[in-house]
């Protein structure tokens, strides 16, 4: 007899659906698996018939075909066992084939029988809603994750005889397990990090307070230990709660990777992902045989903190040019293209020199070429990436004494928030939400100068050598600015703050050319 | 001259010892081929002749000639009539001096700039401006085309439309530093490079202390800018008072380790240099007490903009330190130096560290 069940398989966030078919017929006794499947997948076929003569079903001594449709994708991952049980069951009669319309099961099988957690549950669910399923059968660790897709019911289960009652129409007393989603932003979740930590600072925490509010990326020049990593670090803290819709996509995100807190599944708070020089290239923008999202895609919404950034390898710096740019990254495999969000707020912190001191000359005792040679390891199209570089400086030893009361991140976040609101009110027939994701011509035409600020703008441009590029970040960092101020203009003062932050062109570095 | 070329470019001997030999003949042709029994007849020593042989074999005058006239290289020997002047006082001047450009003019003012390669933005301010103004007056800037002050200099004397001479430690068609290649190629047109080596010999630190030597001996006076305590500037001094030049030396900051070896002159009895018109009055180009001093702004500012350049210095300072200092909000503080920037009289050196150029 001949028995389908819908399941799914996943291609980096895309979900494919699965149809497992499963045939038993009179023949010599054998269990067979077609449908291009990978090396976990043939498994599947030891573990299932394992599983369910553990959980006390005899298979009788059949020709049993297993088949995976469509044919032509290539099946990974260990969500099929349970499906391919439930396929063979209801082919052999010992669950009723009417209760499988509608319903998708994904699970991974252990030998006992008992259903283990899967990743990716979350974009299977929501993309089951979307296609009319009514009920997906998941394994319990993951119903919390399932039950976030609304409207659908999501059922967990924790061993194959239970699935197996469940399909035999008997009722089972389950506890109801609901993720209160009714608001739309996220509450924050109070942090352990606040800007009211760090003493002094005010430059760093001002830049900082700008990068939030316009989701500009950042990079911060200063000697070691000047509390470069801190003020990265609580970046997070300042910029606004996740909305629901971000809260979900970055909780599927999180789902694929396989790295969900399955007690709470529901992302709450915006990732701060710091990743070390010696992250390779895979690591970082995503890879694998079977791409899965690197850290830049685990930072999506949040912030990626690249510590000590000359002293990264200069292709793997090179490739997170455009992903920046585009706010996503594709990794294109013979399979097809995995495409992976990548919106982040980009903060980089270096020193300024190899040996961190210059330019006090007393102290520092790196030679010209030196300097010239350790900032060119970041190249200009990669600075063309940094919309503001600002100065850490070393702490002074009034600034920790001093009792002066530091802003809270709270307060800041305030702030952060009303710059942000009247940047979507800007933008809402917009393609972008922020000032740091506007391109040429969008500063163009929302960033406009008057008179005397376009006088301004072209001193600045002819006597500082800025490149266009530079020139259009300038205009982008001043509207943020004055966002934050709440005004409506770009005015000259805006300008002449954004002109201080400007990132630096190379050629002048290191005191170059006289 | 292809023979009186492989005799420049033979080395070996010395200049004296060239002299002598050339002094003997009516043309190099002669000492090209020369018998060895000649040679050991007026006296030569058995370690010169086989110099002066065996670079025969490996030569040949009619290419490598040739390639030297490709170059655009013209080679003045010391007994050319256009040999510097000043050169051939020195205690021991070089045979042969290869030239890309021209020479310095002889009876114009000459002066060389020289100072340490890694400078601090003070000592590469004060170079660029005495420079300029010295090559406003007509002076001729002199200096080794290197990293820092040697190179500061010498742009602002092109900037200023002066002449200026870059004197290598290599062949004068290498160009060395490398990064100066924007100088090396300006310097040629609105001056010269010029070098005692022949063209191909590739920079070593032995050459560049021979060097310096050329550098004060086309002068008439030595400044030097910036100088630790042992660095190549000062022998470039020594060598200047050896040859009885006048050595001129800008002090700086007494807690600079940049500035020591210029203190450390200036103690020994060099003469302290407060600005460029005290030595266009010492030779004579300026009258006295007709000249403004240094120091005086006529750019009018506002009052922020006061009370910033005042905090600022030769000396970097960061915005951290100025916001303390001057209690103002980061938006005002930032505009002011902005447009102080704008208005050319402060300068950011690296990221958020300001200081002021006038």
């Amino acid at each position: 007899m001949f028995s389908t069940v819908l399941s799914a398989s996943l291609r980096g966030l895309f979900v494919e659906f699965v149809h497992v078919e499963a045939d038993t017929s009179n023949g010599l006794p054998m269990f067979h698996m077609v449908g291009y499947l990978s090396s976990e997948v043939k498994e599947a076929g030891e573990r299932v018939r394992t599983a369910i003569k553990n959980s006390g079903i005899v298979l009788p001594a059949k020709k049993v075909v297993i088949n995976l449709s469509p044919a032509n994708i290539r099946k990974r991952g260990t969500m099929f066992d349970l499906p391919i049980a439930i396929a063979i069951l209801a082919s052999l009669g010992e669950v009723e084939e009417e209760r499988l319309h509608d319903l998708l099961i994904v699970g991974e099988l252990s030998l006992d029988g008992r259903v283990k957690q899967v990743p990716g549950v979350l974009p299977v669910v929501m993309e089951a809603k979307k296609r009319g399923i009514k009920t997906c059968i998941v394994p319990k660790e993951n119903q919390r994750e399932g039950t976030l897709a609304d409207g659908i019911t999501v059922i967990g289960v924790e061993t194959l005889e239970e699935v197996c009652r469940i399909l035999r129409g008997e009722t089972i007393r389950r506890q109801e397990i609901r993720e209160d989603m009714r608001e739309s932003v996220i509450p924050c979740e109070p942090s352990a990090l606040d800007y009211s930590d760090i003493h002094g600072q005010r430059i760093a925490k001002r830049a900082a307070e700008i990068a939030a509010a316009g989701n500009h990326n950042l990079l911060m020049m200063g000697p070691p230990g000047s509390g470069k990593s801190m003020i990265a670090k609580r970046i997070p803290t300042i910029l606004p709660p996740l909305t629901k819709e971000e809260g979900i996509e970055l909780t599927k995100l999180y789902s694929v990777a396989g790295s969900l807190n399955q007690e709470a599944p529901l992302m709450k708070a915006r990732p701060f992902r710091e990743v070390h020089q010696s992250v390779t290239r895979a690591a970082l923008i995503g890879g694998g045989v079977f791409p899965k999202p690197g850290e830049l895609s685990l930072a999506h919404k949040g912030v990626l903190f690249l510590d000590e950034i000359a002293e990264f390898q200069k292709p793997v710096l090179e490739l997170l040019r455009q992903p920046l740019e585009e706010r996503q990254i594709k990794i294109i495999r013979e399979q097809g293209e995995y495409v992976f969000p990548a919106d982040v707020l980009l903060v980089a912190a270096m020193n300024p020199c190899p040996c961190g001191h210059y330019p006090d000359l007393n102290k520092c005792v790196c030679t010209s070429v030196q300097i010239r040679n350790y900032l060119g390891r970041l190249s200009q199209p990669f600075l063309d990436r940094i919309d503001l570089c600002v100065e850490v400086e070393k702490i002074r030893y009034q600034d920790l004494k001093e009792a002066r009361r530091e802003e809270s991140s709270e307060e800041i976040r305030k702030r952060v928030c009303a710059a942000r609101s009247v940047q979507r009110k800007r933008y809402q027939n917009c393609r972008v939400s922020t000032n740091g994701e506007l391109c040429v011509k969008e500063v163009e035409q929302y960033c406009r100068l008057g008179l005397e600020e376009e006088k301004m703008m072209r001193r600045a441009f002819e006597q500082m050598n800025l490149t266009a590029r530079m020139y259009y970040k300038v205009l982008a960092v001043a509207r943020t600015i004055a966002d934050l101020e709440g005004e409506e203009k770009i005015t000259a003062v805006h300008l002449g703050e954004a002109l201080s932050y400007r990132s630096m062109d190379q050629k002048y570095w290191g005191g170059g050319a006289a | 001259m292809k023979y009186e070329y492989w005799f420049a470019a033979l080395r070996g001997l010395s200049c004296k010892k060239k002299v002598f030999l050339r002094s003997k003949v009516v043309s190099a042709a002669e000492l090209y081929y020369i018998e060895e029994t000649t040679l050991k007849k007026w006296g030569v020593e058995e370690k010169d002749r086989r110099t002066i042989l065996e670079s025969v074999k490996g030569w040949n005058p009619e290419t490598e000639y040739d390639r030297l006239r490709e170059k655009h290289i013209n080679f003045y020997t010391i007994l050319s009539s256009e040999y510097p002047a000043k050169l051939k006082e020195i205690p021991s001047p070089p045979y042969a001096l290869y030239v890309r450009g021209r020479l310095p003019e002889e009876q114009r003012k000459t002066i060389a700039i020289v100072g340490a390669r890694q400078c601090s933005p003070y000592g590469r301010e004060m170079a660029v401006d005495f420079a300029k103004r010295l090559a406003e007056a007509g002076v001729q800037i002199v200096s080794g085309m290197a990293r820092g002050i040697d190179g500061a200099g010498q742009r602002g004397a092109l900037m200023a439309g002066g002449r200026s001479f870059g004197v290598l430690g290599c062949g004068v068609d290498i160009c060395y530093p490398r990064e100066n290649i924007e100088l090396y190629t300006e310097l040629q047109k609105a001056g010269g490079i010029l070098s005692e080596l022949p063209p191909g010999v590739q920079p070593l630190p032995q050459f560049f202390p021979a060097r310096n030597r050329i550098i004060s001996g086309l002068s008439d006076a030595v400044l030097v800018i910036e100088a630790k305590e042992k660095s190549g500037s000062l022998i470039t001094a020594d060598m200047a008072l050896e040859q009885g030049k006048d050595v001129y030396a800008l002090p700086g900051p007494v807690n600079s380790r940049l500035s020591r070896g210029c203190h450390e002159l200036i103690r020994q009895g060099a003469e302290i240099l407060l600005s460029p018109e005290d030595l266009l009055e010492d030779w004579g180009i300026l009258e006295k007490g007709q000249t403004e001093k240094i120091g005086e702004n006529k750019i009018a500012l506002e009052s922020t903009e006061k009370l910033v350049y005042s905090l600022l210095d030769f000396q970097p300072r960061s915005l951290g330190s100025l916001l303390e200092r001057s209690n103002l909000s980061v938006s005002s503080l930032t505009n002011a130096l902005i447009s102080l920037e704008l208005k050319g009289i402060i300068r950011e050196i690296s990221k958020n560290f300001y200081v002021k150029v006038r």
